[in-house]
This record gives C-alpha cells, sequence and structure tokens, in this order.
C-alpha cells in the first residue's frame, strides 16, 4: 500500500538527518539563563518576580496574561539578577528574566522519579488546568496555547487526536529521539489529551524515515485501546498541521478554518510529550529536547536536553572547538529556521533545533532571471503560484495579490528550496501577505 | 562574524546552469547518430551555430544592455544545440548564422532574455530559414553511415516528404521502421533518430528536469488522431508508425515542447499546451502543404501559454476541485 502524504505539491530533503541515531543526553547547566517572558503566540506574560528573588526549577516566574498567553517557569534555581530587554536571535528586544545559577533545586511538588505513571484519575478540566499551570505551548514552532488546543469550542465536533511525530524539517531529530526513548510517555500524553478532549481515537502520525519510532510506538500502541500509528511518506511540509490532517484523514482544512471544523487536534510529540510530564509528574516546561547539527561546521552533534533559556553559545561551545568556522547559526531547522544574530540568544520553549553552517553554506546565492521552470508551483503544498506572487510585488500589483490568494501561504519555503534560478520567493510571499494585510 | 539570511537556509543543488548542462546531455545521443549518419557537414552545422548563438548572446549582452554576460547559463549552448538539429546538414553555413541571429536576438534578447522569450527560440530560428530558404531547407543529404568525410552529399527528399507529395507510393522507397527508428535516414541533423531521442528523454526524466507529461500527451494525441485517420482512409500516406519515428516529432515533443519559458506552468495546463500540439500537427501534416507541422504546432501554442496559463490553474488546498 502507498504510505499516505498529502495532495499538493511537497519536496524531498531526506539526506538532512544525520543524529537520528545520537541518543538525547543532558546538555548540563549554563553560569546563566535568560527567559524571555514571550515564548508563545499571544500577549507576554505578566512578571511575578523582582530583581533578588531566588528561585528555584520550576518557579513560576511570569503568569499568563489573558487566555492567550503562557505561564514561564524558571528553568534553573538561583537568583534573579536582572530583567531587562535583551537582544533576541532574530535581533528583537525582548524582555527577559535573567537568572544566575546556584545549584539545582528542585520545587517539592516535582516528581522526578523515572517511572512511568499509567493511571489518569484526573477530569478534563483538572488535565487542562494542569496543562495551563505548566505552561505548555505547541512544541513544533508554533507555540500556540496547549489549554486551548485541549478544549473543544463551543459548537464544534472533534473526533480525531493527531499526534505529530513527523519531524520532516530537515536536520531535526529531536521529536524522533523522544518517540524512541520516551514512547509509552508520548502515547499516555495522547491518552490524556484525549481525556481532556473527551474524544477516543488518537493517530501517532510518524514518517517512514525514522523506522526505529515507527516499531517502538507501533508495538506499544497496541496495548492502548484508540492509540494507533500511521506511517505517512518522507516529504516536505508532511509534518505542516494542514498538510498533516490531509494526509491522515483525506479532510483538508480551507483557508482561513481551523482543523477543529474538519474533527482534528493536532498536537505535536513534544507538546503531548511535556502534557504527560505535566498531568503525571506536575513538571512544568523548564526544558526540552534540543538538535545540534549541520553538515561541518560542528563536529559533535547530537539531541540535548536543554533548560529553557540556556544560551545558544553554551551549546554550540559544547558541539564544536572553533566557533570561527560557523558562518550562520539557524534556530530551528534548515527550512523554517530563523538565522540568529546574537550566539549568545537563549533557547526557549520553540527551539527545535540549533544549526550551524560552515562559511560557505552560510552565503545565499544571487538571485536570477525566472526560467518559468515551475518547479514552484510544483513543489506548493498550498496550489499557490509563487512565481506569479513574486511578479505581482515586483510589478507592485497588489490587487493581483489576493486574486492569487497569497494570504494561504503557510510559509513553509518549499519555493525558494527548489528554484534554481535562486529566487529568494518565500520572502516575496512573506511580503505579500503583509501587503494584502495592510489593505485590508 | 555571523551571516544572517531568512529562510530557507537550504536550496536544491539544481541551478539553471546545471539544468541546461543535463539538457546538453540528454542531446548528445542525437548529436551522435546526426554526426555518425550525416558526416563532417553536421559537424559544421553544429559547431557554427553554437557559435553564433553563444556569440550573439555574449555580444548583446555586452554591447547593447552592457549587461554581465548571461551566457554562462548555458542556454545559449542549448538553443544552438537545437537549431543545428532543426536543419538539414547541407545547409550552407551563413544561413545558420542567420538561423542563430534569428533564435537569439530577435526572438529571445530583445525580448527580455532568459525567461521571458515568448516563443521558442531554436523553432523561430528554423521557421524563419524555412520560410525564407525554402529550397535548402527541404533537400536532405541521403545518409551515409559512418562516411564521416564524405561531403559531396546527394539530396533527396525525407519520408515524410516522400508520403506527401507523391500520389501513388512507391513503399519500396520508403526506409523501414528499424531505420526509422536508428536514424539511418534522411532529414535534420537532429531528429532522425527516435533512439537516441529517447535516450536522452529517459535521462531527463530520470533527473526529473521535464515531466513526462508534455512528451506523452503530445505523442499520444497525434498518435491517436493519425491513426483513426490511417484506419478510415487506409491510405498508407497515413501510416502512424511512420509519422511517429520520422520527422521531428520525438524531438519536438521531447526538447522544443518542453521548454520551460515557452510551456504553460500548470500540470494541467502542459497536458492542454500538449494536447494542442498533437493535434495542431495533425492538422498541419494531413491537411497542409507542409510535409512536417511540428515546428509550426509548437510556436502556434507557445502563443497560447499566457491564455492557458491564466485557465489552468492548480487546485488550491482546501477547495474544491474543479469540476
Amino acid at each position: 500500500m502507498r504510505k499516505k502524504t498529502f495532495p499538493l505539491g511537497g519536496i524531498h530533503l531526506d539526506k538532512h538527518k544525520l543524529t537520528s541515531s545520537y541518543p538525547i543526553v543532558d546538555a548540563g547547566l549554563p553560569d546563566m539563563v535568560y527567559i524571555p517572558i514571550k515564548q508563545h503566540i499571544g500577549a507576554p506574560s505578566k512578571i511575578l518576580v523582582q530583581k533578588g528573588d531566588k528561585v528555584k526549577v520550576g518557579t513560576l516566574l511570569a503568569d499568563a496574561d489573558g487566555v492567550v498567553s503562557a505561564d514561564i517557569h524558571s528553568s534553573v534555581s538561583g537568583e534573579v539578577v536582572k530583567i531587562d530587554d535583551i537582544i533576541d536571535a532574530d535581533a528583537y528586544p525582548e524582555t527577559m528574566i535573567v537568572i544566575k545559577v546556584e545549584g539545582d533545586e528542585f520545587e517539592p511538588d516535582i516528581d522526578l522519579s523515572p517511572d512511568i505513571i499509567r493511571d489518569i484519575p484526573y477530569s478534563p478540566a483538572e488535565i487542562v488546568d494542569k496543562i495551563r499551570r505548566a505552561g505548555i505551548v505547541g512544541m513544533g514552532g508554533a507555540g500556540y496555547p496547549t489549554p486551548i488546543k485541549t478544549t473543544i469550542p463551543e459548537g464544534k465536533k472533534v473526533d480525531t487526536l493527531i499526534v505529530n511525530g513527523i519531524e520532516c524539517e530537515a536536520y531535526l531529530t529531536a521529536d524522533d529521539r523522544l518517540m524512541v526513548e520516551k514512547a509509552e510517555e508520548i502515547i499516555i500524553g495522547a491518552k490524556i489529551i484525549n481525556k481532556a478532549l473527551g474524544i477516543q481515537n488518537a493517530i501517532i502520525a510518524i514518517d517512514e524515515n525514522k523506522p526505529e519510532a515507527i516499531r517502538i510506538l507501533s508495538d506499544l500502541s497496541k496495548k492502548y485501546v484508540g492509540v494507533n500509528v500511521e506511517v505517512c511518506q518522507s516529504k516536505y511540509p508532511q509534518g505542516a498541521e494542514k498538510q498533516l490532517i490531509a494526509a491522515i484523514t483525506g479532510r483538508e482544512v480551507s483557508p482561513a478554518k481551523l482543523p477543529v471544523d474538519v474533527g482534528c487536534i493536532v498536537q505535536n510529540v513534544g507538546t503531548v510529550f511535556a502534557v504527560y510530564e505535566a498531568v503525571q509528574k506536575n513538571k512544568p516546561l523548564y526544558e526540552r529536547i534540543v538538535t545540534i547539527s549541520g553538515d561541518d561546521a560542528a563536529e559533535n552533534l547530537g539531541n540535548y536536553r536543554v533548560r529553557i533559556g540556556t544560551p545558544a553559545s553554551f551549546i554550540i561551545a559544547k558541539s564544536t572547538s572553533h566557533p570561527k568556522h560557523i558562518g550562520k547559526i539557524i534556530f530551528g531547522g534548515g527550512m523554517m529556521g530563523v538565522s540568529a544574530v546574537n550566539m549568545d540568544a537563549p533557547l526557549t520553549k520553540l527551539t527545535s533545533g540549533i544549526l550551524l553552517l560552515n562559511d560557505k553554506d552560510a552565503v545565499k546565492p544571487p538571485e536570477t532571471a525566472c526560467i518559468r521552470c515551475a518547479q514552484c508551483v510544483d513543489a506548493c503544498p498550498m496550489g499557490l503560484r509563487p512565481f506569479a506572487i513574486a511578479s505581482a510585488i515586483k510589478n507592485n500589483d497588489f490587487a493581483e495579490l489576493k486574486r492569487l490568494h497569497t494570504l494561504t501561504c503557510i510559509e513553509c519555503g518549499s519555493c525558494a528550496f527548489v528554484c534554481p534560478a535562486r529566487i529568494p520567493l518565500l520572502d516575496y510571499c512573506k511580503l505579500g501577505k503583509l501587503e494584502v494585510k495592510k489593505q485590508s | 562574524m555571523l551571516k544572517i539570511s531568512t529562510a530557507p537556509h537550504l536550496n536544491t543543488p539544481l541551478s539553471t546552469r546545471s539544468i541546461m548542462l543535463h539538457v546538453i546531455i540528454a542531446l548528445l545521443p542525437a548529436l551522435f547518430v546526426g554526426l555518425a549518419v550525416f558526416g563532417l557537414n553536421a559537424l559544421l552545422v553544429v559547431l557554427t551555430s553554437v557559435a553564433a548563438c553563444v556569440g550573439f548572446e555574449y555580444l548583446f549582452c555586452r554591447y547593447v544592455i552592457k549587461q554581465s554576460p548571461s551566457t554562462w547559463d548555458l542556454s545559449a549552448i542549448v538553443t544552438g544545440l537545437l537549431l543545428a538539429y532543426n536543419l538539414p546538414s547541407d545547409i550552407p553555413l551563413w544561413m545558420v548564422l542567420i538561423g542563430s541571429f534569428m533564435a537569439i536576438i530577435v526572438t529571445k534578447m530583445v525580448f527580455g532574455g532568459i525567461g521571458k522569450n515568448m516563443f521558442n527560440p531554436a523553432l523561430v530560428g528554423r521557421v524563419f530559414l524555412f520560410i525564407s530558404f525554402p529550397v535548402q531547407m527541404t533537400t536532405w543529404p541521403i545518409p551515409k553511415p559512418f562516411e564521416f568525410m564524405n561531403l559531396d552529399a546527394e539530396t533527396s527528399a525525407t519520408t515524410l516528404g516522400i508520403l506527401k507529395h507523391s500520389d501513388i507510393v512507391d513503399t519500396s522507397q520508403l526506409p523501414d521502421y528499424w531505420q526509422m527508428f536508428v536514424g539511418n535516414i534522411g532529414g535534420c541533423i537532429g531528429e532522425t533518430s527516435a533512439a537516441a531521442l529517447l535516450l536522452g528523454m529517459f535521462y531527463l526524466l530520470y533527473k526529473r528536469i521535464i515531466n513526462w507529461y508534455i512528451p506523452f500527451y503530445y505523442i499520444a494525441s497525434f498518435f491517436m488522431l493519425i491513426s483513426i485517420h490511417w484506419l478510415i482512409t487506409g491510405d498508407i500516406k497515413y501510416d502512424p508508425l511512420t509519422h511517429l519515428l520520422s520527422g521531428g516529432l520525438i524531438l519536438g515533443a521531447v526538447f522544443m515542447a518542453t521548454d520551460y519559458t515557452t510551456t504553460p506552468m500548470s500540470r494541467s495546463g502542459k497536458i492542454a499546451f500538449a494536447i494542442g500540439c498533437g493535434v495542431l500537427t495533425y492538422v498541419i501534416r494531413v491537411f497542409s502543404v507542409y510535409p512536417e507541422g511540428v515546428s509550426f504546432a509548437i510556436l502556434i501554442m507557445n502563443a497560447f501559454v499566457p491564455l492557458l496559463d491564466n485557465i489552468y490553474i492548480p487546485r488550491l488546498f482546501g477547495r474544491q476541485r474543479r469540476a
């Protein structure tokens, strides 16, 4: 049988997974952590601590401001030394709580034992509350607060939870390793979310380039009713929410609609694991798995368990002894990651990888003339015509942008990846989206 | 110093230049057959055409638009090869220069260079010569395989020419299918060998430079129409296999109708374009005074590309399929 995939476009990125066989290791404690009060979509959290306060691992630092926001916890024990605007990876100043690390003391109610707790005694409301108090957000990169996605909006019907174990981004293997090493926790996490949603059906979607994760999760899921593994083709952007729903269920989410409108909720495996830890272990989201990768700019690649707020330079120092050869540092994967201006910028709840490129790969080739090869049209998973969007912008034809449905672009970058003329098509699409939004 | 840029941070290894290189590689088998069958004359035509195309593009960039020459993307070499493949081997070389000028300067560069031309440059070059110098463009040296230095070519008509202009066809004059398949027949330098052209096609398909739709729908639609015509009339003039294997159909369908710039962008648009080419080739070959219709068919369909691009747009994700 042909493995499932999404109906339109897509590209193949298979050869970049360098670290899938590297077990997760603890990154250790830096001297200082920088914890941004906005690591999610929505309002920045309200700061609860002051300079001089002593905190432990798991101490609440900032409180969610409204529904679309999230709690922020300390990832280390020590003293708050500064609360200030600090330049983030993407060059914007962000308010961060700076903590000087002293020892490694945890809040007492966090269960640090390695035992797997299978029983779920909590009510749906209690589960959502625990998720909220753990500050969990969508860890695949969107950063949408998870409590919202574990509550079904009024008037909507949901029948399927899709656990997103696709990780189609170039170089990233953090989710892959998590599925291999924490398989049962992820399955229990899915059961927890299903209980909160009041549904019976969870599908763990994994792409075929992760045979170990597929084998382990398929075997384990047989013991759990209502949890099944579905193998998808390795194709980018298979892990994008709408593409994944289409692959698994055949339902297409219309532009400007949400997954709940077709009866689905999608949660990243990292998020599901965090839900397990929050609900069963009282553990707030203060650490995550981060892949360190790159073809030849770094020698020690791997998957690390990193405390939130750890400066990237701390991890980079672990992976290479020649930081001079690094031409570019990317927070995230090679396709959608943000290229960092600041090596000391902290890792957040959403940082799935640190990618180091050498001087040569760091330089983007110059743009040449479009040869109308139609690769961008064939690659676009949304059925757009990126070449036409680019030329509409070059011609200042902003009315045309709307006609080309520019707003439905999911910014996966497939068009720019395949372009043989090296036209930065994604930049044009993003610009086009801004222009359309400006008009309306 | 850290470099910064917007996403994505990765690119496919395929570039405009490497695409052109793959096309040149795919054209080599037909070149070898052309040289083997038509000898030194063919080599001179090919060299003249390629050198002229590259030279014209270089000079135009350097002295007319005063930009750094774009010839390093190798597209002028592809045009030069394709033009030569569409010429008889005994054509005077000064005519080749005129064809190259029409292809590169008039069809490509004045429209804005690579990616901007409406019509296939090599085909415009060929058709211009065909209309201007009909005698030279329709006399064909008799193939003399492996007699490389044979310059005093005797000429004859092509297979399609014989079929078109004889009232009663003498079947003994016609080459058999095998000769047509390997290319031991009269015709343009690059069009005679179906085998060599198909080899090039499989290379391009394997390297994912072209899609299968255009060659397939072009050849299939033409083959279907000529077969029906042949079955109804029962006339050997319309023998489908002869029409398939001789003349420029395969060269056109594989290398000219798949030219990126002058074909539609969407899959459905490409299919419509290819079927249009097939129908027009059939109409011209059967009902016009010309024995050969591939060049005209593709050029006519080139003119429809902007229209097809507007009609056949890809399906939007999350919207119903087009009814």
